[in-house]
């Protein structure tokens, strides 16, 4: 596959083809998880450079194992403690952490628009793992490749996505791709946690959680922050879980064999019910190994591609 | 076995009928061709809506509780309430909304139904949303932070926009805090020469361009509770020409009376929005018959007597209005100011739209609900013959025109007054 693209910033910038063409490969990279001996040369002398100025913990260490399972080494930056906390400025940071020359720099960073700031500052290719509320691209493409290897096909197919929307990089990404893709994309949550002109969206938005879910194929529950409430954007956690709680009272309404979906950290029995969470209908953890092998199949591409144009 | 009954030679809007009655349902109005109105008829009426009193329980039961205003209620001919959330608690959760109802049902089974607006923030403190959802789903009718205004645009904007995925209104109290700390009286010649603190007028209706923008940009509804200056009204009127979902209302007090009453100082007629300007009446009595304010409401606020017998900066806010709002309103029938139609829109048909209550518009399988009133039976309000535990009001000891004859409900009497010499 053709691989032109210096940055992954946002799904936008990809083809549904190009998508399909990842989740293809990245079967193929999933397989090496199976094996006894989880590691290829294949990125052996490459190095990436970890920049998480926001606490993660599954998407680090997600992309952490990606780069090791190809043999590339990665580099972590502290976030606390580091120069970020005593006030040095996006564009240095970065400018100093491509003086280390890494071939990729993997960016996390609560300010949405940062990860497409420092790509346009630096000539190594940027992954954003996260921007404020902007994108995720990375968890878009796991959440399609965890469907994707039940489905095949998207056409026809009816996703949900349940909670809060206005303050969720997921959300965006999950419905740039899915709909790209040619899947329908519904949206559930309280009209405080929704973006206004969600009506230009296309997307379909349902207020209650019964019609949302009927006759859906999967269910994504996105996490609550629990300062929502604090904000004045909720009356209560409780009020919320018991309007938006995905129960299996829902699941019942969507159609027969329907998956339950989450990106992670779970407010279990807030937006989604404990049980349902660990049903065989999960997904959840799924999830988590479907994001290794789709961080290893974008580093695969962004690196080998690099090699490529310096030949 | 429903019964069948007929209320014979009663006047519907000019037309002498007689009613029909089986069980809880209209069966039929049917007219009686042949004969004029003697002017002796009494009026029929369907039961009236009254959405915005305050019974004072829990809490504040020396003023008024949910029996006593019930049963003021059920004498002005009235069939459905609803009451304000600034009892004491707050009624801001479940717990409250259903002690509410569970006292109404204890205390008057046949009605006037009780119907409580929850809070809109909780403790009505302007910080943080009530559970509005569980609220509703224990029976409030809408929401309100009515008694203390929302200064922060920004709750008030979540507040809406949470309640109309409920399908519950918002009633908002238009207010600017800030403007008006410590009025007592319009602010005019009045306060001048009274010496008086005064509420400028500018108090209410920037308030109200507010919410009337926030309903525009939202897109969702919003109802703007007793509605008193001109200014307010014009803005209203703007809005809705606009496509705005607003609505509107204002009290029997703001169509009758003005700061002249205030001359002699008198608590009676201390009330918030306070009484305005006679340009203010002339506004506001157009914008009832237009139709630019929806709906009409008493704002029933009952005090104790001994809150109100006290200087008039220290005296509280309020007027009671259960007992006399079909008698001031026929004053204004009288006077051409309304017609009994506009009476039917005003208080019956247009609430019930704004509210999602059932109305009774006298077609067969109607709720009989239904009043008669009595044009000839003059009445004057006095400690005895009002029913509600607050006697605050202007009209206190002042005849009024008129008086409700019968009240019932779903069929059934829940007052009557047939003195001996009508039998």
């Amino acid at each position: 596959m053709e691989w032109t693209h210096k940055d992954l910033l946002s799904v936008t910038q990809l083809t549904s083809a190009e998508i399909l063409d990842i989740f293809h490969l990245a079967q193929n990279f999933e397989e090496i998880g199976t094996r006894p001996i989880k590691k290829t040369p294949t990125l052996k002398g490459k190095s990436v450079l970890l920049f998480f100025a926001e606490p993660s913990t599954r998407t680090k260490t997600s992309f952490d194992i990606a780069a090791k399972r190809l043999s590339a080494d990665t580099f972590s930056l502290a976030t606390s403690g580091s120069s970020l906390e005593k006030g040095e400025d996006l564009r240095d940071t970065g400018l100093t952490l491509q003086a280390m020359q890494p071939d990729a720099i993997v960016i996390r960073h609560s300010q949405s628009g940062s990860a497409d700031f420092l790509a346009q500052q630096l000539q190594c290719s940027v992954i954003n793992a996260g921007d404020g509320w902007h994108a995720h691209p990375t968890q878009a493409l796991l959440d399609g490749f965890s469907l994707y290897k039940l489905w095949g096909e998207f056409r026809g197919r009816t996703l949900l996505l349940l909670g809060d929307i206005a303050h969720s990089r997921v959300a965006r990404s999950d419905i740039a791709l899915f709909t790209k893709l040619g899947a329908s994309v519904r949206l559930c949550g309280p009209r405080t946690l929704l973006p206004r002109y969600i009506a230009d969206w296309p997307v379909k938005v349902y207020s209650d959680l019964e019609e949302a879910c009927r006759g859906v194929d999967a269910v994504q529950c996105l996490r609550l922050q629990l300062e929502r409430q604090q904000a004045g954007l909720l009356p209560s956690l409780r009020e919320y879980a018991t309007r938006f709680g995905l129960r299996s009272k829902h699941m019942e309404l969507a159609r027969p064999g329907a998956k339950i979906m989450h990106p992670g950290p779970m407010n279990r029995g807030i937006e989604i019910d404990s049980d349902l969470a660990d049903s065989p209908e999960s997904l959840i953890l799924d999830q988590v190994s479907s994001g290794i092998a789709i961080r290893m199949t974008l580093l695969y591409l962004f690196l080998t591609s690099i090699s490529r144009r310096s030949e | 076995m429903n019964s069948r009954r007929i209320i014979p030679r009663v006047v519907w809007q000019g037309q002498v009928c007689d009613c029909i009655v089986e069980g809880d349902k209209i069966a039929e109005l049917r007219p009686v061709g042949d004969t004029e109105t003697s002017g002796k008829e009494l009026v029929l009426l369907p039961g009236l809506i009254d959405c915005h009193t305050h019974l004072r329980e829990p809490g504040q039961e020396h003023k008024e509780d949910i029996n006593s205003g019930l049963t003021a209620a059920a004498s002005g001919g009235f069939s459905n309430i609803s009451c304000m959330a600034n009892t004491v608690p707050v009624n801001d959760n479940a717990a409250v909304t259903s002690m509410m109802l569970q006292t109404a049902a204890a205390c008057k089974p046949e009605g006037p139904a009780l119907h409580p607006v929850g809070a809109l923030s909780r403790g009505l403190a302007g910080k943080e949303l009530a559970f509005m959802y569980e609220l509703a789903q224990a029976g409030c009718i809408a929401f309100s932070n009515d008694g203390v205004p929302v200064s922060d645009s920004g709750l008030m904007r979540r507040a809406m926009e949470y309640s109309a995925d409920l399908q519950v209104p918002v009633i908002d109290h238009c207010e600017d805090p800030d403007l008006s700390p410590e009025g007592v009286i319009n602010e005019g010649l009045m306060s001048e020469r009274l010496g008086l603190q005064g509420v400028p007028s500018i108090s209410e209706s920037i308030q109200v361009a507010r919410d009337l923008l926030l309903a525009s940009y939202l897109e969702v509804p919003v109802h703007l509770a007793h509605i008193s200056r001109r200014e307010s009204v014009e803005l209203i009127h703007w809005a809705k020409n606009k496509g705005v979902p607003v609505s509107a209302e204002t009290c029997p007090h703001y169509l009758l009376w003005t700061e002249e009453e205030v001359a002699g100082y008198d608590p009676l007629c201390k009330v918030n929005p306070p009484l305005g300007t006679a340009d203010d009446v002339t506004a506001l009595r157009q914008a009832v018959r237009e139709g630019v304010i929806d709906i009409l409401v008493t704002d029933h606020a009952p005090h104790a007597q001994f809150e109100k017998e006290t200087p008039f900066s220290r005296a509280p806010n309020g007027i009671s209005g259960l007992d006399t709002a079909m008698s001031l309103c026929w004053s204004l029938v009288e006077d051409d100011v309304l017609t009994q139609k506009d009476l039917v829109r005003l208080w019956c048909s247009r609430p019930a739209q704004i509210f999602g209550l059932r109305d009774n518009g006298f077609q067969p399988g109607d709720p009989a609900d239904f009043l008669l009133f009595d044009p000839g039976d003059a009445w004057t309000p006095t400690l005895e013959t009002m029913f509600s535990r607050g006697k605050n009001t202007p009209c206190l000891n002042r005849e009024l025109p008129g008086r409700i004859r019968l009240n019932c409900r779903r069929g059934k009497a829940l007052y009557g007054r047939f003195p001996q010499e009508n039998s």
